[in-house]
């Protein structure tokens, strides 16, 4: 099946443009739409998981244009990993939202479809500047989202997303043109090879378009000093969106490791060993920052919003270290936290809708009806995103911290990724007992959330077990993966420059 | 004229930043303009600076011009105008619900 690297991409755009061209349509009809989209990526999702999980990569040349001329979509173990999770991320914020959040506003599901567009594309692509091209498209789908549903709160976080987003692009742009005016290629896997073959005399600005490059990821990403746009977008968003949004930080950190494993890895250019000190103590400031504003955080959608922060600083410690144990370590935290915060963003949502005024501030409210059930979710989603075991949050963190061991200096990342974690168990448990145990007395009848309520959170929940169940065969993917990542360009390389070469003019078969 | 394009990317560059840095809105969307302005600028002289050459090349062509940043650029230009766009409307929203226009949204 030669058209699978694009098959996400393609579902999701169309899914879009007919969802907008029936925005007048009933609701049931655009969720159905939606939903069935979603569900369609989903399984393509999977399709191209088992289809690369031999460490082979798909190449798909747009147009038939052969490499490195045309553009190409590239499907490999990290890329279909990252799209199968923004899949099941997408899935479960999806059921969430179709309850009722997608009311609030005009062309919820149109927007939602653009956003996955914009963010399987950026996961498949094999080309610089249609990285940042699909950047654009999944940013302005996550303007119309972030301000979907109304409010000043969002309208005030909107104005700096927006803001530091641009800036953020127009270095990204700079960046790009600097590499391109260096390295004069455009295709990630065709400039492996020409970075190691620039002059010693444009060595410097080789420097500085990688670390324009991984400013702007670090944007995304959101790692001190870069984090300032975080915790208001993601606190202020509707529920659903925030749970969508939990894949967005994921993608600066992709690009990361995309970009660096396979520009800047080249050893003549020596980039990386440059980079790597600076990534580390942006991360380890990440995670400082992380659980100091967790502890400070009044409302549980932000407290998880800092503990998010304090997981990226925590997978990026990861890839700073740059060793497979460490980077196979670090995706798999990814792949771990991303669940867990989208469900505790899920639950945060239910519970602000049954806790009256008060919503999900920590201050004395009356008990929601079926709190037994929210408790149980609340607690297991806090011992996910706290990282503590049995969940698969202490497996991830045991295996970044080991493979740091004797690497780096382990003086401070032990410290501070454990103070990470001992500081985010506390703010965790400040706020269950302040939500769930400090109540008043009901003042009307007790309104309790249906069961398709419990539903999304409780997915995340199941999804976080049975990564700790699976732990060894996930691991062992995303060892693989960080494996095919450091191992020099080989399949991946090999892949891009074999696309579109097949076929001759004239003599068109499905080879490409 | 190499000196006289990166001098005016410097300038146009450094005039966006420092808008972009104010408190007001307006400014901040004028400095986000400029600073786009400069690097489609940037952009295009990615590509070498050549006048009067062909950007595609023909048999016994001599001298040409690079045509992949005329691409890029106006691919830039494009998605930079739709932004700039958004940010306005998202201004002028923020300025009608949060009744000022600083860009914390209060004094």
């Amino acid at each position: 099946m030669t058209h699978l690297p694009i098959l996400p991409v393609l579902i999701a755009a169309f899914a879009g443009f007919v969802l907008v061209l029936i925005a007048g349509a009933p609701l049931f009809v655009q969720r159905v739409l939606s939903v069935t989209a979603t569900a369609a990526g989903l399984v393509t999702a999977i399709v191209a998981v088992t289809a690369v999980s031999d460490g082979s990569a798909i190449a798909y040349a747009l147009g038939d244009w052969p490499a490195p001329y045309g553009i190409v979509l590239v499907l490999d173990r990290l890329s279909a990993l990252m799209v199968l999770l923004t899949a099941v991320i997408a899935m479960i914020a999806l059921l969430q939202a179709i309850q009722g959040t997608d009311r609030r506003g005009r062309l919820f599901h149109a927007l939602y479809q653009f956003q996955l567009m914009g963010i399987y594309g950026a996961f498949l692509t094999g080309d610089i500047f249609n990285l940042f091209v699909f950047f654009e498209i999944l940013l302005i789908a996550s303007y119309g989202l972030l301000l979907h549903g109304h409010g000043p709160g969002r309208t005030r976080a909107a104005v700096k997303y927006v803001v530091i987003n641009l800036v953020g692009s127009a270095l990204f742009l700079v960046g790009v043109g600097t590499l391109y005016a260096v390295a004069g290629s455009l295709n990630i896997a065709d400039l492996a090879g020409r970075v190691a073959e620039v002059a010693p005399a444009d060595r410097g600005l080789l420097y500085a378009s990688a670390f324009l490059l991984v400013t702007v990821f670090a944007i995304k990403a959101a790692l001190v000093p870069l984090s300032l746009w975080l915790p208001d977008a993601y606190a202020g968003a509707t529920t659903p969106v925030a749970a969508l949004f939990a894949i967005m930080t994921k993608i600066g950190v992709y690009a990361i490791l995309r970009v660096y494993t396979v520009v800047f890895d080249a050893p003549a250019s020596a980039a990386v060993e440059a980079i790597g000190p600076w990534l580390l103590g942006a991360a380890l400031a990440t995670i400082v920052i992380g659980m100091t504003g967790s502890l400070a955080a009044a409302g549980l959608r932000r407290l998880v919003a800092y503990a998010m922060l304090t997981s990226v600083g925590t997978m990026v410690v990861g890839i700073a270290v740059f060793t497979p144990a460490s980077i196979g370590g670090g995706l798999y935290y990814l792949l771990h936290s991303t669940i867990a915060t989208a469900g505790m963003f899920l639950l945060a949502g239910v519970l602000g809708e049954f806790r009256g005024d008060s919503g999900d501030r920590f201050e004395p409210a009356p008990r929601p009806g079926g709190w037994a059930t929210l408790g149980l979710l609340f607690t297991a989603l806090a011992v996910a995103v706290a990282g503590l075991p049995p969940l698969s949050g202490f497996l991830g963190k045991t295996l970044i911290l080991q493979s740091v061991a004797g690497v780096s200096p382990t003086t401070l990342v032990w410290p501070v990724v454990l103070a990470g974690s001992l500081f985010t168990v506390v703010a965790l448990s400040r706020a269950g007992s302040a939500l769930f145990w400090k109540d008043e007395p009901p003042a009307g009848p007790v309104t309790a959330p249906n069961m398709a309520a419990y539903v999304p959170a409780g997915i995340c929940v199941a999804l976080v077990v049975a990564m700790t169940v699976f732990a060894g065969p996930i691991s062992g993917y995303t060892k693989a993966t960080a494996g095919d990542l450091l191992h020099g360009p080989g399949a991946y390389t090999q892949a891009v420059m074999d696309a579109g070469r097949q076929t001759s003019p004239g003599h068109h078969d499905e080879g490409a | 004229m190499e000196i006289l394009i990166a001098s005016g990317i410097g300038v146009v560059t450094a005039a966006g930043i420092y808008l972009t840095l104010r408190a007001r809105t307006f400014p901040v969307i004028l400095g986000l303009t400029l600073l786009s302005y400069a690097v489609n600028l940037f952009l295009v002289s990615t590509g070498r600076l050549a006048i009067n050459a062909p950007p595609i090349v023909h048999e016994g062509t001599k001298a040409y011009t690079d045509p992949l940043p005329q691409a890029l650029v106006l691919t830039a230009i494009v998605i930079g105008f739709a932004m700039t766009a958004f940010v306005l409307v998202l201004a002028l929203k923020a300025r009608r619900e949060l009744g000022s226009d600083h860009v914390d949204g209060r004094e």
